[in-house]
């Protein structure tokens, strides 16, 4: 039963709401209770091949050799596939908003940096086929330490994973090695707080295990181009990413995306399409890769576990003064879309609270772990389930109803958020007053009264003096240009001597040449979009 | 090298196929020998089958009961005299599957598969193969030990004494998710009682070994004892000698040592 | 590679194929007849969204090595509408919203049919069980088992 609860805000409220509260049908149930939904997987194209990759036993190993003459002879195989085939063999995937560099091989080539890397791949005319020839494939591994932990990753001495970002972190701006967020002056509320509370989360990496695998089929079409039947959920991105990793243009191809038989955030890697097509390209036939269901769970990317330190100083009262948070993202190998979920880490401190002290450092850390993906809110998630858990530590620190704790400490409109932006439209209070009366959960009276918009602004809507880090390292040349950008070279810009530090998050981007699609993704370069 | 079947009449000539190729296989239901194909296992490259009906009999008229090892769980199932097993042939699987394993199948089920052997090792089972010399019978604690040595040998029954009465078997299956999955553990006891003493239990353990195993020291803390508190904690004390759970998607071996105790009272004591 | 011949009832039609030795079931559906509704999500037996009914009782196509359907019937969800008509268990699925990326409904209404053809007033607990072997990652189950209960005869569930 759904209730609409049209009472709250309803000053506010402009709803004839015609649609929400009724039980829609989906324009493809009809074809899901038929069998006539398509995957990517239900076409039956003549002569299609298999391809099949060989994966690295390793975490962390040089390679120092491959050889491949047995496999080439097994009966079935079409084409063999190494690194050096591959024409752009390096490739990040939100390198298509000029964010982050290079540094995952579609093929390794010199190192494997996590256990199932691909190394090679092998086109045959059958499942079995491809399997036989992948079995007698041998390759020379150099076994190499690797690290596995976040805060072992980031230590002195520490296996360099990933020698893009040799200091294992993911790099903004070019010279930082997190993000940083700063308000107020946490050290002086811990001193002022009546208790100091500092715990320890962490969450396991999760797989995504949607019930269809990933995969694609990859064609020659009718006039040079090759049309992809796809698994994944952001068509865009992968075509995208094809044409840069096959250095084409993007018209090179026409994709086609079935339904996604579950992705949940595990189908916007481009992980199948490179090599389904390039084994088109150089067999001029269909080629199908699509994982098997060990691939899925082991190799295909999981959301990224996170561990994050979280202090808060809390008065007696209840009022927490001054919340101080560090946080790993662990990416596994390679960024793929980490260096975001970092991002957005940042930019969801302190939760929904107002909180006068705010100091956040978010690492995006490079493991020999399976490389991490987007899964349903990543990078927030977890770390909503840090702060959940520890408002309700604190309450019962201070002796205080946990629902009450979080109404007294909840934003309210005209609040100034650690972002340094007015909160508004708030509803936390709401929420939880709904919720309270949904579990017959007793709340005083006053906590009944209290309201989003009441309350806040004034004193709170002032931005503290903030203490900020002391010393920012001197400037090197200009941010990166990805070999895919095609638009031209700018003059290199004239550097000040000791730039001023930047803001904590979100900052104004240094001048960029118009590039390839920059300007709309402006959560990540902070330019406001009105 | 391509996958060649054979389909056989008479278990004796599949046998012979069997035991003559390194790299042939048995199909019984097929749940075991596909998943291995599909997942790419290239050391099989002849599957053998038999359409004999021996294997699929039944004998379950008199006290010892006889199972054809092409018996499928559903059919074990449907069969009224067999209802102390229902319990086992129901944690296995889905409905699917059940109707496509086999008993003698589940033999050769890799931890932590394997349910239905764990309740044959607890009731003693004795397993008849048909090796390279024809016909044999083998206890199946020396079976289980030597199910992985090659030649592979056909297995055409398994044989048990029906448990005296209903309270004798017991069996206990863990599992992440139900009515189904895998198993974290799985517990099979046979505690025939006289004159109200425990006289030749045994007590069989699944997922804490390679293999199904019996958890004998836990037999000897039951052995002519009656079953009240202090030999039940005396027995759950016991649990995990000899055994050498492993670490899978799971469960941790950690864990299943530190949990089979406590099933094994629940299964002891007859809680549900 | 050698191949079989193989000749079987599909949805009530004789087809005959060629398989390679050693094909399961889902494949040759799938490649050879091309028969689209049965899906691949695991090849393990995990997860049941290649289920198949054989002579009327559910099985795992892609466990199923192919040749043993010589001369069987073998029903999908390709051929469980009467024409233009839906079978009442593809009707009940649509009301109760019982599938959202839809990947494990064939699998899911081909265990439903299994077990209505044999047990036309289920109860819930015997629902419950008859989907037990297959997997669904997106609708937690509730729709589904609701939407069979509706199918059975009478739509009427029993505790």
């Amino acid at each position: 039963m759904l209730e609409l609860r049209k009472d709250i805000f309803a000053d506010e409220r402009d709803d004839n709401l015609k649609e929400i509260g009724k039980g829609t049908q989906r324009q493809d149930m009809l074809g899901h209770v038929t069998g006539a939904s398509t995957y990517f997987n239900d076409h039956q194209l003549q002569g299609m091949l298999h391809l099949k990759v060989l994966r690295s036993p390793h975490a962390h190993a040089r390679i120092r050799h491959i050889d491949t003459a047995e496999a080439e002879r097994s009966s079935g195989v079409r084409r063999l596939i190494r690194g050096a085939d591959v024409p752009r063999n390096l490739n990040t995937l939100l390198s298509l908003i000029n964010f982050g560099k290079d540094d995952e091989p579609t093929l390794a080539v010199d190192k494997v940096r996590y256990k199932g890397e691909p190394v090679l791949a092998i086109v045959a005319d059958s499942h079995r086929e491809a399997f036989e020839a992948i079995g007698k494939v041998r390759v020379d591994y150099e076994s190499l330490p690797a690290v596995f932990d976040v805060e072992e990753a980031l230590k002195a001495g520490a296996p360099v994973v990933n020698e893009t970002y040799p200091k294992n972190t993911f790099t903004y701006y070019d010279i930082y090695d997190h993000q940083k967020l700063r308000f107020g002056d946490v050290e002086r509320g811990f001193a002022s707080a009546d208790h100091v509370l500092e715990q320890r989360y962490q969450m396991s990496p999760i797989e995504h295990a949607p019930t269809e695998t990933n995969g694609s089929i990859a064609a020659p079409d009718t006039n040079g181009r090759y049309v992809v039947y796809t698994s994944t959920q952001a068509l865009f991105f992968s075509l995208d990413t094809c044409a840069k990793i096959l250095d084409v243009p993007s018209n090179t191809f026409h994709f086609i995306g079935g339904t996604v038989g579950g992705g949940f955030g595990g189908k916007v890697d481009t992980l199948t399409e490179p090599l389904a097509i390039l084994g088109a390209m150089l067999t001029g036939r269909p080629v199908r890769y699509i994982f098997g269901r060990e691939e899925e769970m082991q190799y295909g990317p999981p959301r990224g576990a996170e561990r994050i330190y979280l202090k808060d100083g809390v008065m007696r009262d209840g009022r927490i003064v001054a919340r101080k948070v560090r946080a790993y993202f662990d990416s596994g190998a390679y960024t793929r879309l980490s260096s975001y979920a970092a991002v957005k880490c940042a930019a969801h401190l302190p939760g929904p609270y107002t909180i006068p002290n705010v100091y956040g450092d978010i690492y995006c850390v490079f493991t020999n772990r399976t490389p991490a993906t987007a899964m349903r809110g990543f990078g927030v998630t977890a770390m909503d389930f840090a702060i959940e858990c520890q408002m309700d530590k604190l309450a019962h620190l201070v002796g205080m109803d946990p629902m009450e704790f979080r109404i007294l400490n909840a934003y309210r409109d005209g609040d100034m958020k650690a972002h340094r932006r007015e909160a508004k439209n708030t509803a936390l209070i709401e929420c939880v007053q709904v919720a309270a009366e949904k579990a017959k959960w007793p709340l005083r009276e006053e906590f009944k009264r209290m309201s989003s918009r009441k309350d806040g602004g004034g004193p709170r809507a002032a931005v503290p003096a903030t203490t900020v880090d002391s010393l920012a390292p001197a400037r090197p040349s200009g941010q990166q240009r990805t070999p895919y950008d095609r638009a031209p070279q700018p003059a290199a810009e004239p550097q000040p001597p000791n730039p001023a530090p930047p803001p904590p998050v979100s900052p104004t981007p240094a001048p960029q040449p118009a590039s390839h699609g920059a300007i709309r993704f402006s959560s990540v370069f902070g330019s406001r979009r009105r | 090298m391509p996958v060649t079947v054979k389909t056989f009449t008479t278990s004796g000539e599949a046998a012979a196929a069997l035991s003559s190729e390194r790299e042939a296989r048995y199909l019984g239901g097929g749940t075991l020998v596909m998943r291995a194909l599909n997942e790419g296992d290239i050391s099989i490259s002849t599957v053998v089958r038999a359409t004999d009906r021996a294997l699929t009999h039944l004998d379950v008229a008199s006290s010892r009961i006889t199972i054809g090892a092409g018996v499928t769980f559903a059919r074990v199932l449907a069969e009224r005299e067999l209802a102390f097993l229902h319990p086992v042939a129901g944690s296995i699987g889905g409905p699917a599957v059940r109707n496509m394993g086999t008993i003698g199948g589940n033999l050769f089920a890799p931890t932590p598969f394997g349910d239905f052997a764990v309740a044959l090792l607890a009731l003693d089972a004795t397993v008849s193969v048909q090796g390279g010399y024809g016909a044999r019978d083998a206890p199946i604690e020396e079976f289980l030990a030597g199910r992985d040595r090659l030649p592979r040998a056909l297995v055409l029954s398994v044989s048990c004494q029906r448990p005296s009465n209903a309270d004798a078997f017991r069996y206990r299956k863990l599992s992440r998710i139900k009515p189904k999955g895998g198993s974290v553990v799985t517990l099979a006891a046979h505690l025939p009682t006289s004159g109200g003493r425990v006289i030749g239990a045994r007590i069989a353990l699944g997922a804490m070994a390679a293999a199904p195993v019996r958890a004998k020291a836990a037999e000897r803390a039951l052995e002519g004892r009656v079953l009240d508190a202090a030999s039940v904690s005396a027995a759950v004390a016991a649990a995990t000698e000899g055994t050498s759970p492993v670490n899978d998607s799971l469960a941790s071996a950690w864990y299943r040592r530190e949990v089979v105790g406590v099933h094994l009272r629940r299964l002891l004591t007859g809680q549900v | 590679m050698a191949k079989t011949a193989l000749q079987f009832r599909h949805n009530g039609r004789d087809v005959a194929v060629f398989v390679d030795g050693g094909a399961n079931l889902l494949t040759t559906l799938r490649d050879a007849v091309g028969d689209m509704t049965p899906k691949f999500g695991c090849g393990q037996g995990g997860c049941g969204a290649c289920t198949v009914l054989i002579d009327g009782d559910a099985h795992l196509a892609c466990l199923t090595l192919a040749q043993t359907v010589e001369g069987r019937s073998v029903e999908t969800l390709g051929g469980l509408k009467d024409g233009p008509n839906l079978h009442p268990l593809q009707r009940a699925f649509m009301e109760h919203f019982a599938a959202q990326c839809g990947y494990c409904t064939p699998g899911m209404l081909m265990a439903a049919k299994a077990l209505l053809d044999h047990n036309p007033s289920p109860t819930r607990d015997e629902v419950v069980n008859a989907i037990a072997g297959n997997i669904c990652r997106c609708t937690g189950y509730e729709p589904i088992i609701n939407a069979v209960l509706a199918a059975a005869s009478g739509g009427r569930a029993r505790a």
